[in-house]
């Protein structure tokens, strides 16, 4: 319990020291309200995914398809949307046919989750292998179905969820913190999310204590499902668009916010605050990265090396923390 | 007879076998020897980096970022050839594409080896890192216009052939030089100390380490062989379109990944054949051939893809179950 608190505490730190370095940086740009609500929208998206990745990384898994499963969904959400309804449309009928649609999209991220669950759960395929099937047979779906092209002009309703505000906080950021709280109760408040991190630490030890492994897997992958396609809610209310291709690079970014926050990619470690403090920590120095207009490659390649080193640290401190305990 | 349908090559090849008469049943054009020859050329490039992706999962890692390595040695012999092409022949081109990707892999070893990161997590690390940089210092510009040497060993066939039309083909000097390449590996994976080295490192680490395999050594020359064949990829990419572009391989990673793999080769490690790669790579390689032959258009040609993965995967994952819950049972008789 100890390393956790002190875990968040060097989190919290980086957060401020990074405040005060973009601060100083970008100088009064950077603390403008306006600022602030720009990012707020942008980070949700990000949020939701992460926590899909780092559900399957606390059970030593991956989940690549994440990004596959997000258009996949917001595409079917699209169709629904642009099928059904012309753009102009208001009123309650309108609003029955978003719930629907947001509804079969959430249904077809369920059904690519269970895949991904029983491939890794009962056929025992390693997660890469399995999730790397899925992402490119998902993503091949998604091309076929548009053919490549966007599929765009929702209903005002729709549009709104992705751009309004809320008693004064944007939509995108209640939906991201409702999902924050829910995974955050299911970690540490039910015998699911117990389960979870004994799989972890130790599948065997997991397994001969009675536990049903295969059922715990299939519902990770199920949770892992449902959060890539509530990113795909936002993620195509805010473009007002949906497209095969969108958001390819956050791959990584997923997989170093998850590390970022104490996720142990060994599985068995890691805590939702954690995760949403390094999100904070990430978005901060890529919007100041963005208003120094510094080129978007060199900061995927700055965050690849962040990557790295974050593991390494992490790596330097278990070994500090064994030597001191066999001393 | 029944131990031949105990190899996982068995099954690909009848695949195989299956999938090429399909096609010929519709577009007799498929089952040439022009469309052979065609596709072995064009295939060399992914052949080349299965070599390496091959070495990679029996060693029980994963590497993603291959491409990125490629797309830099490209790039740099690339500028080489329009800068100083005169003074160059193929074989220092080789050479120089080589080396860099064996420092760029063995960065990927020194990672996972000392930090003990996952590689799925250092691959996709360095695969932007290398990338990333790559975009920014050459600004996405596409290069072309190599000397005339260079683009002579496009043409460059072993025999040549004739056909009704008057156009000649053959057999390509890309093509035996990518089975020069796999017939090292056999021989490697086969007949040496450390191919059998991979396969223990791949079997069991921990084991493979107290029995005194020096993981180190074993980690370097997993990745930089990697390395080396993104490398030598890379040129054959440049021989084989003559331009060499910052975002034409990258990408590419997920089809190489799918051949290996459905050759055979489990991301548990220790399992994998050089001719289970060969085999996958023809799979992916007349299955797009095919589709384009069969006028299916392009987009559906990832679903195809990605069915047959998970088709393989899952059916050797099972048999695999099977094959153990079986000798539980006899154990305990």
């Amino acid at each position: 319990m100890e390393r956790k608190y002190s875990d968040s505490l060097v989190l919290l730190l980086t957060l401020a020291g990074v405040i005060g370095l973009m601060w100083l940086l970008n100088g009064s740009d950077f603390m403008n309200l306006g600022y602030f609500q720009s990012m707020a929208f942008q980070l949700p998206e990000l949020g939701m995914l992460s926590m899909a990745m780092m559900i399957t990384m606390l059970t030593a898994g991956i989940n690549l398809s994440i990004i596959a499963s997000a258009n996949l969904s917001g595409i079917v959400m699209a169709l629904i949307l642009t099928e059904t309804i012309p753009p102009e449309a208001t009123g309650p009928g309108g609003i029955g046919l978003i719930i629907i649609a947001i509804l079969a999209g959430l249904l077809v991220s369920a059904l690519i989750g269970l895949l991904n669950g029983f491939l890794v759960a009962h056929l025992e395929i390693s997660p890469i292998l399995a999730t790397l099937g899925t992402m490119i047979l998902v993503s091949g779906l998604a091309l076929a179905i548009t053919k490549g092209y966007v599929i765009s002009g929702f209903p005002p309703a729709m549009k709104a969820i992705g751009n309004s505000s809320l008693l004064g906080l944007p939509v995108p950021l209640l939906i991201f913190a409702g999902g924050v709280v829910i995974l955050s109760v299911i970690l540490q408040h039910t015998p699911l999310g117990n389960r979870i991190y004994f799989l972890g630490s130790n599948p065997q030890a997991c397994f001969y204590s009675g536990v049903n492994n295969p059922q715990i897997l299939m519902r990770t992958y199920l949770i892992s499902g449902l959060y890539s396609g509530a990113a795909a809610i936002i993620m195509i209310s805010r473009f007002n668009s949906a497209k095969a291709d969108y958001g390819e690079s956050y791959l990584l970014l997923t997989v170093l916010v998850s590390v970022l926050g104490g996720v142990s990619a060994a599985g068995g470690f890691g805590r939702v605050s954690g995760l949403v403090l390094a999100l904070v920590i990430l978005q901060i120095i890529s919007s100041g990265l963005n208003l120094m207009g510094v080129n978007t490659f060199l900061t995927l390649a700055l965050w690849g090396m962040v990557l790295i080193l974050v593991m390494v640290i992490q790596y330097l401190i278990e070994r500090f923390q064994e030597k001191r305990r066999t001393i | 007879m029944k131990k031949l349908f105990s190899y996982h090559e068995m099954y690909v090849f009848l695949a195989i076998v299956i999938v090429a008469l399909a096609i010929t049943a519709i577009n007799p054009s498929f089952f040439t020897l022009e469309n052979l020859f065609d596709m072995l050329k064009s295939y060399s490039l992914i052949g080349t980096f299965a070599i390496g992706v091959l070495f990679v999962l029996i060693s029980g890692g994963i590497d993603i970022s291959f491409t990125a390595i490629a797309t830099i040695t490209g790039y740099i012999t690339a500028v080489l050839l329009l800068q100083r092409g005169d003074q160059l022949n193929i074989y220092i081109i080789f050479l120089i594409a080589g080396v860099i990707g064996i420092l760029l892999g063995a960065f990927n070893a020194l990672i996972i080896y000392f930090f003990r990161i996952p590689s799925i997590i250092t691959t996709i690390a360095t695969l932007n890192i290398y990338y990333g940089i790559l975009t920014v210092l050459s600004q996405g510009k596409w290069l072309y216009g190599f000397p005339e040497w260079f683009g002579k060993y496009t043409q460059m066939y072993v025999f040549t052939i004739t056909n009704a039309n008057g156009i000649s083909y053959g057999l390509s000097v890309i093509t035996v030089f990518w089975f020069a390449l796999l017939l090292l590996a056999w021989f490697i994976l086969r007949f040496t100390v450390l191919g059998r080295s991979i396969y223990a490192m791949g079997g069991n680490i921990a084991s493979a380490s107290r029995a005194g395999f020096n993981l180190l050594k074993l980690h370097l020359f997993v990745y930089s062989f990697m390395g080396l064949m993104a490398g030598f990829a890379s040129v054959i990419q440049a021989l084989l379109v003559q331009t060499v572009a910052p975002n034409s391989l990258v990408g590419k990673e997920l089809d190489v990944l799918a051949a290996v793999v459905l050759g055979g080769a489990s991301l548990t490690g220790g399992t994998g054949s050089v001719l289970g790669a060969v085999l996958g790579v023809t799979l992916i390689a007349i299955l797009g051939n095919g589709l384009t032959l069969m006028h299916v258009p392009s987009y559906w040609y990832k679903v195809v893809i990605g069915i047959v993965i998970l088709i393989s995967v899952g059916s050797s994952a099972y048999r695999r179950k099977i094959s153990t819950r079986r000798r539980v049972i006899i154990e305990v008789e």
